[in-house]
């Protein structure tokens, strides 16, 4: 090996650590490779295909900027983005507010807490088509229960997923039901706020909402922050659900007037229903600016998060 | 009154819990209200399901009644080996538990390795790219979707599981990390030992850690099982040939052809969701645990 001959500080290593450095290379290098073939040279591949015209049967085509000049003019695609924006900025605040709220609760010395716990966690994990076509069921304005449960209030039927002001609502108010997961990392996060300090705050005479506000909430924000970011990306990924509630035997989705039409919807239809693969990955490529714009943002406001020193 | 708290504490701190004791009226209202609060909650989220196997049991006119009765008039247990005749659904579902387990088995492997190499061989710039290789989680699919679609297409791979497989081969930034946490919690002094002894890294990570990991190794499986499970966009778009389908590409023809058939969808999508819940069931401290790890110092 050439390392063996190399002088004894070369480039400032000894030789146990370049032994050290290969070794550890060796055992990442599934990662090394991984980044390589499925993250780094994809995304400069997708950088190239959307200077392109390219509809894979036929070679890429070079045709400058005409894809991002058509994303700016192309009515469908700004649908998309706004009704995207609707799900970051409504729904996700929504669900995260509700989520942490659910783990408050859960989180008060409560009986039978596994039970609980089980209850909320099962939506996370039953395949996502099977749970949608349950709420298409429970959505259904003639024969669904949801519209008989407001029928009792005396309110109209309403049309969860046919009358366009109600549909993204109704996701956002299905999407709560997928909370589990979120609920259960809060409850982990509030487990771990040590109670000598929430007792020393009940000393100085703190009550129940400013110990939450003024203890709790600081300790568990590193927590609040990682959901918020992983949940601000997985928003702008928004598919499945979607898809599979409005989804039609012609391959048509969206729902009524495109109101449920999402950015990742668009996307896969351009690229594999239209084969526009130059078009779909200046998509790709305007959505990755997007959410690395919308990650900085978060990082950049984060001085909310309280990191405890690690000792 | 102060002095009494203080000499109660070790024993509160040894509960982990705090907040509410009832000791005054108002304590026991406030309590009162929280339970109510919850069960609520509870309640809406059991009675999708509930509601999925009570449709499931009725009969194709009950259904359709108004107002909708809470249980079956008679159970039609029928349906449930009827609605998988609609569809192959036993074929789908081996399909599902084919890709299943091999991404399982991909996933397992790689992410120890490359958990070990992070957590216990000390090399320089380890932290720096280990934050690197953690960044990678916050990646839209949607970005290397295409390029990924037409590398694979090149290979002669879409329309078959290799596209979902193989890249469970090359680990994920989220299980390494899982891991990882596991390793560093292993004490020095066993590997030392063995490295005194002559054991080389790779026995020191085959006969002594690996072994100790099998619980994280166990999470690792459970979640890859669920993502598996659950994954819809990635076999809707490699798996163009319908003998190869995924339960959930099934479910979705099945709900797009026979739509208004909701009892049959119902026993259809209750029969999908049994093996996720039954695991759920058999393992609740595995999943319990990976998921507070995966938030707790993320």
């Amino acid at each position: 090996m050439a390392t063996a001959v190399a002088p004894r500080r070369h480039s400032g290593w000894t030789k146990k650590q370049q032994r050290a450095l290969l070794t550890g290379l060796a055992f990442i290098s599934p990662a090394i490779l991984g980044v390589i073939f499925f993250a780094a040279w994809p995304i400069v591949q997708s950088f190239y295909y959307s200077f392109t015209y390219y509809n894979v049967l036929q070679p890429p085509f070079f045709i400058g900027l005409d894809n991002y000049r058509d994303l700016a003019s192309d009515r469908v695609f700004g649908i998309a983005v706004r009704n995207t924006l609707y799900m970051v900025l409504i729904g996700l605040p929504v669900h995260l507010v509700f989520d942490f709220l659910m783990a408050l609760l859960l989180n008060m010395r409560i009986r039978g807490l596994s039970i609980y716990r089980t209850i909320f966690y099962l939506p996370s994990i039953t395949p996502v088509v099977a749970s949608v076509i349950v709420w298409l069921w429970l959505f259904n304005g003639q024969y669904g229960v949801l519209n008989e449960v407001v029928g009792w209030f005396g309110v109209q039927p309403i049309g969860w997923l046919t009358d366009p002001r109600y549909t993204k609502p109704s996701l956002i108010f299905m999407g709560l039901w997928f909370g589990g997961n979120t609920i259960l990392i809060y409850l982990a996060g509030l487990r771990d706020v040590p109670v000598s300090l929430l007792e020393a705050a009940e000393l100085d005479g703190a009550g129940a909402l400013r110990k939450t506000w003024h203890v709790t909430l600081p300790m568990v924000s590193p927590v609040i922050f990682y959901t918020l970011i992983i949940n601000v990306i997985g928003y702008f990924q928004y598919f499945t659900e979607a898809w599979v509630l409005t989804a039609t035997r012609d391959g048509a989705a969206g729902g009524p007037l495109n109101s449920m039409l999402f950015y990742a919807m668009y996307l896969y239809q351009t690229a594999f229903q239209q084969f526009k693969m130059g078009y779909a990955s200046a998509q790709a490529w305007v959505l990755f600016l997007i959410v690395l714009l919308a990650t900085v943002i978060v990082f950049r406001t984060s001085g909310w998060v309280y990191y405890r020193s690690e000792e | 009154m102060k002095a009494a708290k203080t000499v109660a504490q070790p024993v509160v701190a040894q509960n982990r819990s705090h907040g509410l004791e009832s000791r005054t009226n108002q304590d026991r209202l406030t309590r009162f209200v929280v339970y109510a609060i919850i069960s609520l909650v509870a309640v809406a989220y059991v009675f999708p399901l509930y509601w999925m196997v009570v449709t499931a049991l009725k009969t194709d006119v009950e259904i359709f009644r108004v107002p909708p009765s809470l249980l079956p008039e008679s159970p039609q247990w029928q349906n449930f080996p009827l609605s998988t005749t609609y569809i192959p659904f036993w074929q789908y579902m081996w399909n599902t538990m084919v890709i299943s387990a091999l991404t399982i088995l991909g996933m397992v492997v790689s992410s120890a390795f490359i958990a070990y190499g992070f957590a216990r061989v000390r090399w320089p710039g380890r932290n720096l790219v280990f934050m690197a290789y953690l960044s990678t989680i916050m990646l839209p699919a949607q970005v290397t979707l295409i390029p990924l679609y037409i590398i694979f297409r090149q290979f002669g791979w879409v329309g078959t599981i290799l596209p979902l497989v193989i890249p469970a081969f090359f680990g994920n930034a989220l299980y390494v990390f899982l891991l990882r946490q596991f390793f560093m919690t292993i004490p020095n002094e066993l590997t030392d030992a063995a490295r005194i002894d002559g054991a080389s890294e790779l026995g020191i990570f085959s006969r002594i850690m690996l072994p100790l990991l099998k619980p994280a190794l166990a999470t690792v499986a459970l979640f890859t099982f669920v993502a598996t499970y659950r994954d819809f966009l990635g076999p809707l778009i490699y798996l163009t040939d319908q003998s190869q389908w995924t339960i959930s590409l099934g479910l979705q023809m099945f709900k797009n052809m026979y739509g208004a058939q909701w009892q049959l969808m119902m026993a259809a999508a209750t029969i999908t969701m049994i093996p996720t819940v039954v695991l759920f069931f058999l393992t609740q401290r595995t999943f319990i645990e990976g998921i507070a790890l995966t938030g707790i110092k993320g």
